[in-house]
């Protein structure tokens, strides 16, 4: 089932939403209108697992500023 | 202080400058202050060697003292942190260089990433990523970090700078951006993950 009009995004659109949750909650359409086209979309999830990825890495790297940074 | 001597002590803290000041100027940007916040810091922590006795960690614990320190630096001086860097780059939106059709659908799929922050050169990507974000512009650098390594709430930093939320949200969303896409060229294209 293709989601109505007001609930498409583009990749563009999705990828914007994205990066726009790491810092702030998204509106509920905001978050239906994502979790519908990562549902559809063969390309989104992959920049979600980025984002993901870049999450666990920036907490890893605090993890080791504040504790052994300098042991390299 | 249980073992130690006073001199040790004082010792041991002087050992720990260079590595502070190295998050000190990752996080503000500006030489001057990042000295100044690592003295602050090294004072406050002479002031009161007792509060270190408990704690297993002499680097946690000055770590600690910093942020609270850098925290302060940054209010104090919030219109010269979110100054505008000036440069065409510092405005340019990342997102336009994002390989998007006219249809606003992705012409060439993201990268599978997988997780090198797990794998065996985990040191090596972390360098990597503290390099790129040491390359963000000034303001986004400091924005960015303030969420990610102060772990400040975007509410927070919306306080401490007198920034509008809106300003706020362009620049993270920049920073990120940029943030991938040098984590792409130089970790994940580069041949590195391989």
């Amino acid at each position: 089932m293709k989601p109505s009009y007001p609930l498409r995004r583009t990749c563009q659109e999705a990828t914007a939403l994205m990066v726009a949750r790491e810092d702030r909650d998204l509106p509920w359409a905001e978050r239906l209108a994502l979790r519908l086209h990562l549902a559809v979309c063969q390309a989104c999830p992959r920049f979600e697992r980025q984002m993901l990825t870049m999450r666990n890495a920036m907490r890893q790297w605090r993890h080791y500023s504040d504790h052994d940074g300098d042991e390299r | 202080m249980t073992a130690l001597s006073l001199d040790d002590f004082q010792q041991q803290l002087l050992a720990q400058r260079s590595y502070l000041l190295r998050y000190a100027r990752l996080q503000l940007r500006n030489d001057a202050w990042a000295e100044d916040a690592v003295s602050e810091t090294l004072l406050a922590a002479l002031d009161r060697p007792q509060a270190f006795g408990q704690r297993a960690q002499l680097k946690t614990w000055l770590v600690a003292i910093l942020k609270h320190k850098i925290v302060d630096a940054l209010r104090q001086r919030r219109r010269e942190v979110v100054w505008a860097d000036g440069s065409p780059d510092g405005e340019a939106d990342p997102m336009a260089d994002m390989p998007f059709a006219a249809d606003g659908h992705y012409s060439q799929a993201p990268a599978e990433w997988g997780n090198p922050e797990q794998d065996l050169r985990s040191r090596q990507f972390m360098a990597i990523l503290e390099a790129c974000t040491e390359k963000l512009p000034p303001v986004q650098g400091r924005l960015f970090l303030m969420r990610e390594w102060l772990e400040l709430s975007s509410d927070e930093i919306c306080q401490e700078l007198s920034l509008t939320p809106s300003n706020l949200y362009v620049q993270l969303h920049r920073a990120r951006l940029r943030l991938r896409e040098c984590l792409e060229l130089n970790w994940f294209a580069g041949g590195a993950a391989a």
